[in-house]
């Protein structure tokens, strides 16, 4: 999986779970949670939403990975062959 | 039209989703009613057939207003109506199977011909006005809170001579005449769309990106989005039953045209219909306040093993064991659950809890996860799960509105360490969680970290004091101690 691939990934799944929320605005090294305004349900829906467009398990002690966009987009793509 | 919470007047019924011969069961979306907080699906309460659909599409019309009638469920026919068009007669209102949450507002046929809410005659009443003096505005002479606030304010009806100040408080509608909700929502980089335009465009796998908004400022409506599928269909609104089988979601004729800056107007009524039901809170409940800080070790290990054998879409979050624990402590501690009425306590055998979700674009609505003492976590976690997600999407059913029996606002999310929240009437408790995090904590002469939370209460003194509160937050706390047993 590419970068452009991974941040596709993450914009849609993004605009799903919050669909008023627009990710241009959050920086690469922002908190997505903060930024975003994602409580922990919405956080659930965003990475339940990445696993169902990778199929990648995504344990719970790999959140703390995901807090970024750009932490998103490592993960994914070093994950995903 | 049903009261969805304390702090709706009117609604307008956006979508029939039923029309007349339509066989119905208790429990069936009959109607899609819009306030200016959400778009709501408004529940059947009795089973039957419907007999005539009253208030048209696109109306707004106040609480108590009869939307339908419906006849016996075995053909038995009911009364006839002699002019469809004409009000209402004032004796259907409490015929058959109106649909009738216990709760809420049908009007009730009165020895004197006054057509009458409960909610309205419990404002007369407070209001020393004599609904029998006054002529009602609403749909078939029912008298609504505007009539009654309106006769508060004349000294003639009203416990007389008001102060000015008062006056203008009493004539004032809780909120001006709004625009029609279509209208209304967030905008999504740029694309502004109602919360039921999304949610149609997502089901006819429409973009909404795509769709040309003919709302205010460009808002893309409900009519937008079918325009973009079926130009020809929906060009003019069906009117005729075979239209109504082809589309059974037919359009909201759009024979009203939203205001210039709808948008906007209806998060200002929002914000509106809030600050007027906070006020009430402020101004007639008696708050008491006690916070208490509780361990959350056991509660987060129990989480994380739990969620380390499960996959993404069993997981679980915080806040539903927070909210099985509150409401099992209900059980213990009963004064916290259910209403006061006309300033008599009547605790609620069931615990329906109200989940305080916050909205992006602002504002917060609290629907309620029925029986929530009675799920397992896993169903409340699901239920906690689809409840959140509907409230943001602006689907809510009628009953998820009108009948929360404790509310519970966890802020943990924002960082927060404690909420001391302002309780929702006619309810009498509020829970609060702050966030979850690790905390210096004593235990055997050891000071260590662990992860705690600090619970809150903002109790109704007229139903219970804090002593009793004290033991609801220990009872919570204690619960917690033991989350495999939740």
């Amino acid at each position: 999986m590419t970068d452009d691939d991974a941040r596709d990934i993450i914009r849609t799944v993004i605009g799903e779970v919050a669909p008023e929320a627009d990710l241009a605005t959050v920086g690469p090294d922002e908190t997505l949670q903060e930024a975003l305004d994602l409580d922990s349900i919405d956080f659930l829906n965003f990475v339940t939403g990445l696993h169902e467009r990778t199929g990648l398990e995504i344990p719970e002690r790999d959140y703390p990975e995901l807090s970024t966009v750009e932490g998103c987009v490592r993960y994914l793509t070093a994950s995903v062959h | 039209m049903p009261s969805l919470g304390a702090d709706m007047d009117a609604g307008k019924v956006a979508q029939w989703l039923v029309k007349p011969g339509d066989r119905v069961k208790r429990g069936d979306i009959v109607a899609v009613v819009e306030t200016e907080k959400s778009t709501i699906e408004v529940e059947i309460f009795e089973a039957g057939v419907i007999e005539e659909l009253l208030v048209p599409e696109g109306d707004l019309v106040p609480v108590g207003t009869v939307l339908a009638h419906i006849g016996a469920p075995e053909g038995t026919p009911g009364p006839t109506v002699d002019s469809p068009s004409g009000p209402v007669p004032a004796l259907r209102a409490s015929g058959p199977g109106v649909p009738a949450p216990a709760s809420t507002a049908v009007p009730r046929h009165e020895g004197g011909g006054v057509v009458v809410s409960p909610v309205v005659r419990h404002l007369a009443e407070r209001l020393g006005v004599d609904v029998h003096a006054i002529e009602g505005s609403g749909p078939g002479g029912a008298i609504t809170r505007t009539d009654v606030e309106r006769a508060a304010a004349r000294p003639s009806v009203a416990r007389p001579g008001p102060a000015d100040a008062d006056r203008r408080a009493a004539v004032q509608p809780r909120r001006p005449s709004p625009p029609p909700a279509r209208s209304g929502g967030p905008s999504l980089t740029g694309v502004r769309s109602s919360p039921l335009a999304r949610r149609i465009a997502s089901e006819l796998g429409v973009d909404i990106g795509d769709v040309e908004g003919s709302g205010p400022r460009g808002a893309v409506v409900e009519d937008d989005v079918r325009h973009a599928v079926a130009p020809d269909r929906s060009a003019t609104a069906p009117t005729g039953r075979e239209a109504e089988l082809q589309t059974p979601k037919r359009p909201v004729p759009s024979a009203k045209a939203p205001s210039a800056s709808g948008v906007d107007e209806r998060q200002l009524a929002m914000r509106k219909a809030i600050g007027a039901l906070m006020a009430r809170s402020k101004r007639e409940i008696p708050h008491y306040y006690l916070s208490t800080t509780i361990d959350m070790s056991r509660a987060v290990t129990w989480l994380e093993r739990a969620n380390a054998e499960r996959p993404v879409t069993a997981r679980l979050v915080a806040p539903a064991l927070l909210l099985k624990a509150t409401a099992r402590a209900v059980a213990a501690v009963p004064e916290m659950n259910g209403f006061m009425v006309d300033d008599d306590f009547e605790p609620s055998t069931d615990v329906h809890v109200g989940v305080a979700v916050s909205l992006r674009t602002g504002g917060v609505i609290a629907p309620a996860i029925h029986h929530a003492d009675r799920l397992s976590v896993d169903e409340l976690m699901a239920a906690l799960r689809d409840l959140v997600n509907r409230t943001r999407q602006g689907v809510l059913r009628s009953s998820e509105m009108s009948d929360p029996t404790i509310t519970v606002t966890n802020l943990g999310d924002l960082g927060v360490d404690a909420v001391f929240g302002v309780i929702y009437p006619p309810q009498v408790a509020l829970v609060g969680f702050g966030r979850v995090a690790p905390r210096p904590w004593a235990a055997d002469g050891m000071v260590g970290a662990r992860p705690c939370v600090t619970a809150t209460l903002s109790g109704d003194h007229r139903a219970s004091d804090g002593h009793r509160g004290g033991r609801f937050l220990a009872t919570i706390d204690q619960l917690l101690q033991q989350p495999e047993e939740l």
